[in-house]
């Protein structure tokens, strides 16, 4: 295996310090919110991962777009890379989503429009996997799962627009309203700043995991030939 | 929350959101980590798998004529 790239190394480290800095920006430098109180500061990193995860489920679609006209299995692995990455950040939103419910709206979890279709969305990906393990082939399991995850890359509009297509009582804080929301709040300029912040650190720390996890995947494609070489 | 008057207290939740989120992201990258660390195994094992197999002399061909009582040295 190739020595880890002094670029990824460099990376990885400011990747940690945005993440150390979102969280201090967001915990003890932005205002507090007056109705929610602290529990409202999830929001920077509710919205940071959401963020890059649907982007991600986005641009796994277009690469299968890629690998499907090219056939070329580096994609593929660029692929799965991507939607692994992408499903552990969405898993963290819906986490954060459901802590700031308690309280908010005095329930866990609540079958809303919006909730629903980020549910559906991260077990759609989940079973992407499931559908890739149970394939030997690695040019079907390819073609298979480039076909999977475009009709899936569906699902990543179908949640952003949920909230301004449905009646919905998860708030629309960025770029519109929601009459019929719970829990909605204005943004201060503090908290603009802060927020963009977090997008931005959030993006690095995408970019840094994902290309980590590209090389994981041309690791395991090296080790598969050698096998197949020792077995010769 | 309608008609409060103070601020909820609700830190509690705040700092379980950042912990899980900690927490995930630490499961994940330790995932990366102990998957490369096994494949770096892996590969060391192999490599030395087919280094004896490279190494290892070949075998003698046997002559093309078959040795005659006439034609052995003394």
């Amino acid at each position: 295996m190739n020595q880890k790239p002094l670029a990824l190394k460099i990376l990885d480290v400011v990747s940690i310090i945005l993440l150390f800095t979102a969280a201090y920006l967001a915990i003890f430098v932005a205002p507090t919110e007056r109705v929610m109180g602290d529990v409202q500061r999830v929001f920077y990193f509710h919205v940071g991962t959401a963020w890059v995860a649907l982007i991600g489920f986005v641009f796994t679609a277009g690469l299968s777009v890629v690998y499907l006209v090219t056939k070329d299995l580096k994609w593929d692995r660029i692929q799965v890379a991507a939607v692994e990455v992408s499903v552990m950040f969405f898993l963290i939103t819906i986490i954060l989503g459901s802590i700031w419910a308690r309280p908010a709206w005095n329930t866990w979890w609540t079958w809303d429009p919006r909730l629903t279709t980020a549910a559906i969305t991260e077990l759609i990906y989940i079973a992407y996997f499931m559908l890739r393990q149970g394939i030997d082939d690695p040019n079907r399991r390819a073609r298979f799962g480039a076909v999977y995850v475009l009709i899936g890359g569906l699902s990543a509009p179908i949640t952003f627009f949920a909230i301004r297509l449905f009646r919905t009582i998860h708030p629309v804080v960025i770029a519109g309203s929601n009459t019929a929301a719970e829990g909605n709040f204005s943004m201060t300029d503090d908290m603009v700043r802060i927020f963009l912040f977090a997008l931005f650190a959030f993006t690095v720390i995408f970019v840094d995991l994902f290309w980590n996890r590209i090389r994981l995947g041309e690791a395991q494609e090296k080790v598969e030939e050698m096998k197949l070489k020792a077995a010769w | 929350m309608f008609f409060q008057e103070t601020t909820p207290d609700t830190s509690g939740y705040m700092i379980a959101g950042y912990a899980i989120t900690l927490l995930i992201l630490s499961i994940y990258v330790a995932s990366l980590f102990i998957r490369n660390r096994n494949l770096r195994q892996d590969m060391a094992m192999l490599a030395e798998m087919e280094k004896p197999a490279a190494a290892e002399p070949k075998p003698k061909k046997r002559a093309g004529k078959p040795v005659t009582k006439k034609g052995r040295k003394k």
